[in-house]
């Protein structure tokens, strides 16, 4: 009888009590029409005031979009999109102010949320002349993403003191067309693939990053994406570049309440990176994954990608997937610069009726580009997992290198890993390595745990912590820890 | 004191324990010996609560708390610890990390409060020179590429650190070589004390020169056949488990 009252309670507690950032805001909001045509990409043009060549750039892109198919070669099964049946535009009505003004209720939903909004004293030179540890702890600068615009980026005045740009997209287009000219859609064109070419058309926030030349950012910086307003989609574009020398962390968190309707997120993000400059990108990707019958949650439809332009820059893209009823997404470098480097890190979890179709590309152009690829497929419940890569080597790649590992943890019998990697490789002396394994948390690992005090959820959080070891060091420390979290939560209930 | 009554269990539908009958009082070590099949390993996965190891009938208690009833992790905060005969591997999971979790939940089990890293560190450090245990042997995964006298002694290093009322070791000597199994005794004989109580499974005398029992038990068959002082262990060493059974 024991088993049995234990099996309602963690059923009850992985259909109600695990997912906590699924509360709404209720606060007054302006919305575009619902469906998409032409005059909605006007509609979200003009909202945003912005020139007459971003408007032509979006009509362009919708134009080709009309004529693309929804890509079917994902492993990932779900009931067709109404693109119709969406609102493309909802805003707080309060447009974005200085941090001080901000709406209360924003304030109390990103405090709610675990994100600091206000800025902490910062002295430079002086961190960690605080009594508390708290005061202690290194700034970090967010940009915080309410459903399609901008409420508030923190730090801007502090960053502008060394020539870094930090904010909105949509003030970036005012503030320093000239760059966002010259580098939107540079690194995923238009017409790339079908979510980004629709992003393209109607993206309406997202944050823009310019690092300058010979300088090292000297806090993380972060964008934190809140999906709230019912039926919407959210389409954000972020930039980030970084010149010759420069070095950044970046970090992305997203969330979204509890929904019984699917709610669709297509994203875009564009990384240069210039001579010797290094860009690390950090993803704890977090939107609300549907309930255990798998109703409701985000679909997030993601694209991806850097160009390592410039001689030895390097970018890392390292990712905790806990979120979304269905997540594609497969972040990439195109290695140009000779000697550039690429790094994918990525851990990736499916419980009940998740389904994740993920992975990485690296392209290898320049000669000596180097690529690592770890990923670290979780599945329980009925979970489908794939890893998709694919490594590219041109014939100009003179000894290039790529190392892929691949890793799949099965916990129970319903769920599904697959592993499918393309490796497509056109010069001799490139050298490539893969390997990959599957296996499952066996029941003589939680017993030897259990025997040692710990609850059975904790052993799990344990084994799969000591399984994602690899991918969760990549990322910053206070990162880590929230997420070594949420992975925990995430599985609640997937055992026993 | 662990009191054992009318024990029976099964595995996979086939009985393994047929009526065990058997007690611990605290401050004592009884060893277990018995041939291969008999139940020794049985016994200490159900004291322990292994699933799969099915009771069918009899009680078990600890300090007159009954231990059938609980989930493992319950009966690790009360005191219980079993040095596994083949301890698991944990890849990833960093042994410093591992025994500080399991140490901090037993804490908070019994109502005390956790160790932070740093505190933790230092006890484990003392304990591991105790044990002669290299110190980075904490680096490493649980039990990952450890040699199987490694592995033995990281079990004793646990009990050391997690200080439990009960030890169970289910042939904690198998593996080991002379100076190993003397450092493992040695760990043993420092818990002992006057509220502390084990059961010592093993096959061989050997083990017990070093870790003096209070009563030695014979288990074959799933019964305990017969019970006696330190020197029936040496009598059996000598003509077997065959022997007559007559007490």
């Amino acid at each position: 009888m024991a088993a049995v009252t234990e099996t309602i309670e963690t059923v009850q507690a992985a259909t109600e009590g695990t997912y906590k950032w699924g509360f709404s805001t209720d606060i007054a909001m302006d919305y575009a029409p619902k469906g998409l045509n032409e005059d909605i990409v006007r509609f979200i043009s003009a909202k945003k005031n912005e020139p007459a060549w971003l408007l032509e750039w979006r009509l362009k892109a919708y134009a080709m979009w009309l004529k693309m198919e929804e890509p079917t070669w994902p492993s990932v099964h779900y009931p067709k999109i109404d693109f119709q049946d969406a609102f493309y535009y909802a805003a707080p009505k309060e447009g974005p102010k200085s941090l001080d003004e901000v709406d209360p209720e924003l304030l109390k939903t990103y405090a709610k949320l675990g994100i600091p909004l206000k800025e902490q004293a910062y002295l430079a030179g002086v961190e960690g002349a605080g009594d508390s540890p708290a005061d202690a702890r290194m700034p970090i600068a967010v940009d915080a993403v309410f459903d399609s615009v901008s409420v508030a980026t923190s730090y801007k005045e502090r960053l502008a003191k060394d020539g870094i740009i930090f904010c909105s997209i949509s003030e970036a287009v005012h503030e320093h067309p000239e760059l966002v000219k010259q580098y939107l859609g540079s690194v995923v064109p238009q017409g790339d693939n079908f979510y980004a070419c629709l992003n393209s058309a109607v993206f309406t926030d997202g944050s823009f990053v310019y690092i300058p030349k010979g300088v090292r950012c000297p806090m993380e910086l972060s964008t934190y994406f809140r999906i709230n307003a019912k039926s919407t989609g959210q389409f954000e574009r972020t930039l980030i570049i970084a010149d010759e020398g420069a070095v950044v962390s970046y970090l992305e968190g997203c969330t979204a309440p509890m929904r019984d309707e699917n709610q669709l997120h297509a994203a875009v993000v564009e990384l240069v990176a210039m001579d010797d400059a290094s860009i690390k990108y950090s993803t704890v990707q977090n939107w609300y994954p549907g309930d255990a019958e798998g109703k409701g949650g985000i679909y997030n439809f993601v694209t991806k990608r850097a160009q390592c332009r410039g001689k030895r820059s390097k970018v890392s893209w390292t990712q905790v997937e806990t979120g979304s009823a269905i997540t594609w997404k497969y972040p990439s470098c195109v290695l140009l610069g000779e000697d550039s480097v690429g790094e994918f890190y990525s851990v990736a979890i499916t419980n009940n009726y998740q389904q994740a179709d993920t992975g990485t590309k690296m392209i290898h152009v320049g000669a000596r580009t180097k690529s690592t690829i770890v990923s670290k497929g979780i599945s329980a419940g009925h979970g489908q997992n794939t890893y998709r890569g694919l490594v590219r080597v041109a014939p100009t790649a003179h000894g290039a290198r790529n190392f892929t590992q691949c890793d799949s943890l099965l916990i129970g019998d319903l769920c599904g890993a697959h592993t499918v990697p393309y490796i497509e490789n056109r010069c001799l002396t490139a050298k490539l390595e893969h390997e990959a394994t599957t296996s499952r948390i066996a029941e003589d690992q939680l017993f030897y745990c259990r025997q040692r005090g710990l609850t059975q959820e904790d052993a799990v959080g344990l084994i799969v912590n000591g399984f994602c070891r690899e991918v969760l060091k990549e990322l910053p420390m206070e990162f880590a820890v929230e997420a070594q979290k949420l992975l925990q939560i995430s599985l609640e209930g997937s055992v026993g | 004191m662990l009191r054992i009554e009318g024990l029976t269990a099964e595995v996979d539908g086939k009985e393994i324990l047929k009526g065990i009958d058997l007690e611990v009082p605290t401050g004592e070590v009884h060893a277990i010996m018995g041939p291969n099949g008999s139940g020794k390993s049985t016994l200490s996965y159900v004291l322990a609560g292994r699933d799969g190891y099915e009771v069918t009938g009899g009680t078990a208690t600890f300090d007159g708390v009954d231990l059938l009833g609980k989930a493992p992790e319950e009966r690790a905060a009360l005191g219980v610890f079993l040095a596994f005969q083949y301890p698991v591997e944990l890849p990833g999971v960093g042994n410093a990390n591992f025994l500080r979790t399991a140490l901090n939940a037993v804490r908070r089990g019994r109502g005390e409060s956790e160790l932070d890293a740093m505190q933790f560190l230092k006890v484990a450090r003392a304990r591991m020179k105790e044990l002669s245990m290299p110190e980075d042997m904490l680096k490493r995964g649980v039990n990952v590429g450890f040699s199987g006298g490694e592995k033995k002694r990281n079990e004793v290093l646990q009990m050391a650190l997690l200080a439990p009322k009960l030890a169970i070791l289910d042939e904690t000597d198998s593996g080991l070589d002379i100076d190993a199994l003397k450092i493992a005794s040695d760990g043993v004989n420092a818990l002992r004390g006057p509220d502390f109580s084990a059961l010592v499974i093993t096959h061989y005398q050997r083990l017990l020169t070093y870790i003096v029992p209070d009563r030695v038990h014979v288990l074959m068959a799933g019964r305990i056949v017969r019970s006696g002082g330190k020197e029936l262990a040496l009598e059996l060493e000598a003509s077997g488990y065959g022997a007559p059974q007559a007490a």
